[in-house]
């Protein structure tokens, strides 16, 4: 007869390292936004707007790296079933999904006054657009009414498949909406031939919201593997409830 | 020889609920074992174990010299189960599930018919769909399939519940001649006049765990 | 593999036509949305002319809910699932049957689609080799992440919704690239359209290619 073991519960989901890394992230992001908003200069034609245009990037890109690490676990998940590979896989989606929608946020909130329109149908965020459906799709796949060896499994495929998704969907917009484009349109990147400082603050960004990125999924990662840590403890209980179930029908007879 | 089935300690889960609780059976070939025992004790639950559909949450299990708990998908062809469900395509005809089924198993056509003649569900029956037939009629058609697929395990899971009269002696028949010819059998049944008779051994589950065994001098 | 795919693809094609759901049911519908895409859009004006194309493939996405729902509810009879399983057939071969079904299916509907463009929108075929051979590959990859995403979803209580919410964005770059085939083809500059071809082709075999190899993993303890 086995005796239930219940993990020693930790405080919470810090560690030392993790707690470096949040307090560098923070420091990091601070340091952005002072860039950001305070110490580069109004653009000549966009104003204080390009401010936004620091974060929008970056936020992007991580919504693209988690992707990247949603495929790489699922991958992992099919070959191996792991239990760690499938929680990777399901964090870096939900925070993915998160910096996908701040992305089509800062973008539409960057367009509006620039274009006069909350959306256009340009190549970049229709495509981050349908990036954003595919990680719900993900998401919501994740939380369907099914033992959780089949909910992991049919949501690895579904990972599996982003990386694809994003390369098929993004050369099909990039195609049609070039056919299309408008010169107007065409002129709205990024020129930032003005100053030094405003493409430093630029490629910074990057690195301060991957640094944030890191710290929410690792984050994320460990409330899942204690959730996980909590199920199995069950396990043994149950088994030995039935058991004695069992005797207890027997001594009965 | 290496016995047919042989479970230590093997734990199957439904969901979160431990059905099997830790099962030690060893069944040698060309045995007819009787599982007996209350609902909900965990009868399905081992057939289906054995057939290699449910995953061995904790244990060992090997039937047929497959380790179930490696990778059951090779015993799954070489097992019979006959359930509750029909594993019938409800839209075609007798005759197209048999079909079907056993060119899927890589068995012989031939089989196929004359199983559907000892069931009596060939000639005319045989061109009806499925869904318009009777339960017992069903359960023929389940066991033609069965019995054409010619397995080396047969797991019946209450297999003469819906069977009229004449179609519980075929079945009787048809599970003496399979063990006669090297096949072995556990039938699952609450009917323990019916199945007791047929089945040399019985063995009896509750919670999910063997709580008796007729043949307790076996060495496990 | 083929054997089984074969053995698949016959039986999910008898039951059709045993059962006609499709021609009875799903084909009627994608008339339908024809002729609503007709009221919604004025027929005397150049806008349905100038969106005949995209219609058509929308309309085709519609149709492919509904088949693939079909396709998969077969699956849903006593216990099949489990069959399917002890059966002794390779994971990958009754995806390929069952995708190599879908793909019929979804043919002749798109064909009696086109007639019906024809006939209700009074549009001539120009192109025809670009049309059929975009049609043909944008079939083969709408039928094969259909058939995957179809058993992702299949046996689930939440099914209706959660399909169409997977597949059709998955689904986006084959409208994209389908409707740019056909607009080139229609308008008579053929040459443009074959670009959009080679992009259908690879998604028809990035899907079929993951569908063979991830399917047995999802047929398992649905």
């Amino acid at each position: 007869m086995t005796t239930p073991q219940v993990p020693t519960a930790p405080d919470g989901t810090g560690s030392p390292a993790t707690r470096v890394l949040g307090i560098v992230a923070l420091a990091a992001m601070a340091l952005l936004v002072y860039l950001a908003f305070v110490a580069t200069p109004r653009d000549a034609t966009q104003g204080d707007l390009v401010r936004l245009l620091y974060l929008h990037p970056g936020l992007a890109w991580t919504a693209y790296l988690a992707c990247g690490i949603a495929t790489a676990a699922s991958i992992q998940h099919l070959r191996k079933r792991t239990i760690g590979s499938d929680l990777l896989a399901h964090s870096s989606v939900e925070i993915g999904a998160v910096m996908t929608a701040l992305t089509l946020v800062t973008g539409s909130v960057w367009g509006r006054p620039t274009w006069g329109v909350w959306w256009v149908w340009d190549a970049r965020l229709t495509s981050t657009a349908v990036l954003l459906l595919l990680l719900l799709g993900y998401l919501a796949l994740h939380r369907i009414d099914a033992p959780p060896e089949v909910r992991s499994r049919r949501s690895a495929v579904v990972g599996l498949l982003l990386v694809p998704n994003v390369i098929l969907v993004h050369q099909s917009v990039q195609w049609w909406r070039t056919l299309h484009q408008e010169p107007t349109l065409a002129r709205r990147d990024f020129d930032f031939g003005a100053s030094d400082l405003m493409m430093f603050t630029m490629i910074y960004g990057f690195v301060a919201l991957s640094l944030v990125f890191s710290w929410l999924l690792v984050q994320r990662f460990r409330v899942g593997w204690l959730e996980h840590q909590v199920e199995e403890a069950w396990l043994d209980e149950a088994i030995t409830e039935r058991r004695a179930e069992a005797l207890g029908a027997e001594v009965e007879r | 020889m290496e016995p047919v089935i042989h479970l230590r300690g093997a734990v199957g889960l439904l969901g979160r609920f431990p059905a099997l609780a830790g099962v030690d059976l060893t069944v040698d070939r060309s045995e007819i074992v009787l599982l007996q025992g209350p609902n909900g004790a965990g009868k399905s639950t081992l057939l289906r174990l054995c057939a290699g559909l449910l995953p061995v949450a904790a244990g060992s299990a090997h039937v047929l010299g497959v380790d179930l708990v490696d990778d059951p998908t090779p015993v799954r062809v070489r097992v019979g189960l006959l359930a509750h469900a029909t594993f019938l395509y409800d839209e075609l005809t007798v005759a197209d599930n048999v079909r079907f089924w056993t060119r899927a198993a890589r068995a012989d056509q031939a089989d196929g018919q004359r199983a559907m003649e000892r069931l009596g569900v060939a000639g005319r029956l045989a061109d009806v769909p499925v869904a318009r037939l009777s339960t017992g009629q069903r359960r023929r058609t389940a066991l033609a399939v069965l019995v054409a697929r010619r397995p080396e395990l047969w797991l019946l899971d209450e297999p003469h519940a819906g069977l009229d009269q004449e179609g519980r002696d075929v079945l009787d028949a048809l599970v003496v001649e399979a063990a006669a010819a090297g096949a072995t059998v556990l039938i699952a049944s609450h009917e323990l006049d019916r199945a007791a008779g047929l089945a040399p051994r019985h063995v009896t589950i509750a919670g999910g765990v063997i709580v008796a065994d007729s043949a307790v001098d076996r060495v496990p | 593999m083929f054997r089984d795919a074969r053995l698949i693809a016959a039986k999910d094609l008898r039951i059709e036509l045993r059962s006609k759901v499709t021609a009875g049911q799903v084909l009627p519908f994608a008339l339908l949305l024809l002729v609503l895409f007709a009221f919604g859009l004025d027929p005397d004006g150049p806008t349905l002319a100038a969106a005949t194309p995209g219609l058509f493939w929308v309309g085709v996405l519609f149709v492919t809910v509904l088949a693939v729902e079909r396709t998969f509810s077969i699956e849903g009879g006593d216990g099949v699932r489990d069959a399917l399983r002890l059966a002794g057939l390779e994971p990958g071969g009754i995806f390929l049957g069952k995708w190599f079904a879908l793909a019929v299916q979804l043919a002749v509907v798109e064909l009696v689609m086109l007639g019906g463009v024809v006939l209700l929108y009074d549009r001539e075929l120009h192109g025809i080799g670009l049309l059929l051979a975009s049609s043909l590959a944008a079939t083969c990859g709408i039928a094969a992440a259909g058939t995957l995403y179809g058993v992702l979803a299949a046996g689930l209580r939440v099914r209706e919704t959660l399909l169409p919410f997977l597949l059709l964005p998955v689904l986006a770059p084959v409208l994209i690239a389908a409707t740019r085939a056909f607009e080139s083809a229609l308008d008579g500059v053929p040459s443009d359209g074959w670009p959009w071809f080679n992009l259908l082709a690879v998604f028809a075999l990035v899907y079929i290619g993951i569908g063979i190899l991830t399917f047995g993993s999802l047929l398992e303890e649905s």
